[in-house]
């Protein structure tokens, strides 16, 4: 017998699978949207595993993202086609193995990066990723065979409803999992009280750490989504902007809370739809948004419940 | 009278531990052994050292000079974590629980250092991963029902009052199952009859876990009314060791302590 | 060698600029613990206060006056703008955890940005010309008098930023409210007055530092801040956060490895070293050159 958590998740998975085979009946302009509420959805739940629950500031998960997207994107687009091409199997077959190598990517990535800053308490984490960020920007723009400043253009849409949301589904599954076991209750900790956890015997930096790889890497998974969605990328897509735009999704649901921030994934990309005629207003209605929540509500829009009730299972 | 009782086995053991910071030596070759489930006091006037001798204990500090022993083993210079993962649990002067989290949840943090779970265990959820999660959820229930906090188990620390908020302290440190409890400052903040409660509390822990305690305390009434053995410590200085008879009566520590009540 | 010393000059006076700024963020962290991530807009701002300043209030520049007058003038708008901020965001979460002052704070850049591009244009505007301007030849060595102006300049606010902090009550209060806040308050210290003006003087600096920026790459725009920012962020960390010779000499050297890194065949990667210098200060020396490290109390 399954536990409910993973029937859950196996509903979910199936739920994906009939909706994304009557997708052609849904509007192209709606199923962009949805599909990228769907990718928000990894962005925001897999930061909220690092900002929420372990109370790690990071400000780079953009970065992450261009990994992923860049790294998947090699395979089916870039130098990868012609093994691509020459494995023979359908790219509907391969194209989770093209996410996970994207995501996998990342992780190594996010591990190069957190090993260093999370041994350091403070701010530091906030500017390492503030930098790694535009470092990988730097990089992914002098690197030719990538594109380039230009971009990578021409990458297949393999990105359907199904491989979307699924990954949203095993994101979500895949947190709730961590959060909910002993591992995830040592990110608690440390997001509470680092002294205190070191006292308990926890070794809050390897505890960091896995919080943040393990963010990366479903940070990852959604580039690579993200790149075979929209066709192109461009290192300039992935900028502080975006790392700010999936932080706010983030407050706004309520740090540390898995539903909150489904909701306000939800609300956010639709909201930004729908000001997108205002153009850069739209950042000032942002910005000021965050800043006004900061003041006014700090622990997020849709918390009620004060702590955690204890769940097994 | 530096009696250094030489004891075949020591559970910990203190080697002329020095710590200097910059120009200051706060603490200069301070040496002691605590043995096998014993209640061990530290003393001292404010200043003394005492508080550095326990942050050289747990690790917060690395010793300058000297060493420290825990069943045999050097722990000199670990980190806090490490020291824990070898048995040494501990309450902080200043209570630092997690406070946003339930008062289940402060327990049962600390059983991971009991479980054989990893990452890949906490996503694919087995039999085995929900047995040990099981384990755990009877465990702290069973500590919270000896200490009596079943009924706010659901509440988050903070919301406790300040002796529950103490005694969850000391909960959760026993659930690390540690050999020895170092316990700072614990009757700080307690008036008279809380005071006696938790030296009855003190002595039921040891006679039920087992383990040994090392008490920093300014209160000698209860470090006197529990301890089996004192030292006491003077400008960073060990002045004297032994039984609260012998310190009672020991004259660098009535001259340290001139004018003040230590016998109650 | 030529090629050497040029690139030295235009390094100290890149760097004298970074160290401008870099001043800001660690006066800031020195007292309230936390990165201002606004400062850099404050820096952009500064910018354009000179620019409207000659194209619309029609200041007189060309001549020393002028030009002296318009720095002034940013270094004062600066200032209140720097105290409004934290007067504004920044106060009322004073007692709250560094993440949400943290998060605000860059909220308030975001907005300074947006702001900026929505009344200033998004553009980028030519800077006017605000010194008279000459180009010095010692030999074949070429310095434009902008250079010498913006290390002069950045000297004399240096120098009064030391008599400051060293000479005057306000700037014992300074000290003493970075060195421990309780303590500075309980022997009746405003700790709010001095916060306060702990923003201005940083603030004045980054204007100061827009000013000189604008000079020496003539256009302007509203996200100008944002990469000089993180330099002088990463200067601050180098030199040690909260010690301000440190975040002067941080300055100094990540623009002088700045332009030494540009003048070679990596110039693509310039903005890409001041981080990379970072994750190695982190590594090697987290307490930076001339910082002191502090641990937590237990």
């Amino acid at each position: 017998m399954l536990p409910r958590s993973q029937i859950v998740l196996l509903i979910s998975l199936i739920t994906a699978g009939i909706i994304s085979a009557s997708s052609s009946r849904i509007d192209d302009y709606i199923l962009d949207v949805i599909l990228g509420i769907g990718i928000n959805i990894i962005l925001a739940v897999s930061l909220n595993l690092i900002n929420g629950f372990t109370g790690q500031f990071s400000l780079g998960h953009a970065g992450f993202m261009a990994v992923g997207a860049y790294a998947a994107g090699t395979l089916t687009t870039g130098p990868g086609k012609v093994w691509f091409d020459a494995s023979g199997a359908s790219p509907a077959l391969l194209f989770p193995f093209v996410l996970f190598a994207g995501g996998l990517t990342a992780a190594v990535v996010g591990l190069a990066v957190g090993a260093p800053s999370l041994r350091l308490k403070g701010d530091y984490l906030a500017i390492v990723t503030l930098g790694f960020g535009e470092i990988i920007k730097v990089i992914l723009q002098n690197i030719e065979w990538l594109g380039g400043s230009r971009g990578m253009v021409g990458i297949p849409s393999y990105t359907s409803f199904f491989w979307c949301f699924g990954a949203a589904a095993v994101t979500i599954y895949a947190a709730w999992a961590l959060v909910n076991s002993t591992l995830g209750r040592g990110f608690l900790a440390v997001a509470d009280d680092e002294i205190a956890a070191e006292a308990m015997g926890l070794n809050t930096t390897r505890y960091k750490i896995i919080a943040f790889v393990t963010g990366a890497f479903f940070a990852g998974i959604a580039g690579g989504l993200y790149a075979h969605l929209k066709g192109y990328i461009s290192p300039a897509g992935f900028d502080f902007n975006k790392s700010i735009e999936i932080v706010v999704m983030v407050i706004l649901g309520g740090m540390g809370r898995h539903v909150g921030v489904v909701i306000a994934v939800v609300l956010l990309t639709v909201l930004s739809e729908k000001l997108r005629d205002f153009g850069d207003k739209r950042m000032i209605v942002y910005s000021a948004l965050l800043i006004l929540l900061m003041l006014t509500r700090p622990q997020g829009l849709f918390t009620w419940k004060p702590a955690r009730k204890a769940i097994t299972g | 009278m530096n009696s250094t009782r030489a004891k075949p086995c020591p559970l910990l053991h203190l080697d002329n531990v020095t710590i200097r910071f910059g120009g200051l030596t706060a603490v200069s070759s301070v040496s002691a052994s605590l043995g096998d489930n014993e209640l061990t006091g530290l003393i001292g006037p404010n200043g003394a050292g005492k508080t550095t001798v326990f942050n050289m204990i747990t690790g917060v500090y690395a010793p300058t000079e000297g060493a420290i022993h825990f069943q045999n083993k050097s722990v000199t210079g670990l980190k806090p974590f490490a020291i824990t993962e070898r048995g040494i649990a501990r309450t902080f002067q200043n209570i630092r629980l997690f406070s946003s989290l339930s008062v289940f949840d402060n327990v049962r943090v600390a059983f991971h250092l009991h479980v054989t779970q990893n990452t890949a265990h906490s996503l694919t959820r087995g039999p085995k991963f929900r047995a040990e999660e099981r384990d755990i959820t009877d465990q702290t229930r069973a500590l919270l029902d000896i200490f009596q906090l079943t009924r706010v188990q659901d509440e988050p620390a903070k919301s406790l009052p300040y002796g529950d908020q103490r005694r969850l302290e000391i909960v959760r440190a026993l659930a690390t199952r540690p050999k020895l409890l170092l316990l700072d400052e614990p009757a700080a903040g307690m008036n008279p009859a809380e005071k006696v409660e938790l030296m009855k509390l003190i002595r039921f822990i040891r006679e039920k876990f087992q383990l040994s305690i090392l008490l920093v305390e300014h209160d000698m009434k209860v470090v006197m009314g529990i301890c089996e053995r004192i030292h006491v410590l003077e400008y960073g200085r060990k002045i004297a060791e032994g039984t609260p008879a012998e310190i009672r009566q020991h004259p660098a520590v009535v001259a340290a302590y001139l004018g003040k009540e230590i016998t109650h | 060698m030529i090629e050497f010393l040029q690139q030295l000059i235009n390094g100290i006076s890149l760097g004298a600029i970074y160290a401008l700024i870099a001043l800001g963020y660690t006066m800031v962290y020195g007292v309230l613990r936390f990165i201002n991530f606004a400062h850099s807009d404050v820096f952009m701002l500064g910018a354009f206060v000179g620019y409207y300043a000659v194209k619309k209030l029609g200041v007189p520049v060309g001549g020393l006056a002028g030009g002296l007058l318009v720095l002034c003038l940013a270094m004062s708008i600066c200032a209140i703008v720097g105290i409004l901020i934290e007067r504004l965001a920044y106060r009322p979460l004073r007692s709250r955890p560094t993440l949400s002052v943290l998060i605000t704070a860059i909220g308030v850049s975001l907005l300074l940005q947006n702001l900026g591009q929505s009344v200033f244009g998004a553009n980028p505007k030519a800077f006017p010309r605000l010194f008279p301007e000459t180009n010095l030849h010692l030999g074949q060595l070429s310095i434009t008098s902008n250079q010498l102006l913006v290390i002069a300049v950045s000297l004399v606010l240096l120098a009064g930023l030391h008599f400051i902090v060293h000479r005057t009550k306000t700037g014992t209060a300074m000290r003493a409210l970075s060195f421990n806040a309780t303590a500075s308050s309980l022997v009746g210290i405003n700790n709010d007055r001095i916060i306060s003006f702990t923003f201005g003087l940083g603030s004045a600096l980054a204007g100061a530092g827009g000013i000189l920026y604008a000079m020496n790459y003539p256009s302007i725009d509203p996200l100008m801040g944002t990469m000089p920012g993180l330099k002088a962020f990463v200067a601050a960390v180098l030199g040690g956060v909260g010690s301000l010779p440190g975040a002067a000499l941080g300055g100094l050297l990540i623009g002088l490895i700045e332009t030494f890194v540009a003048g070679t065949g990596w110039s693509t990667y310039r903005d890409a070293v001041a981080f990379a210098i970072l994750i190695l200060i982190l590594l090697l020396r987290p307490a930076g050159l001339l910082g002191k490290s502090r641990s937590d109390k237990v």
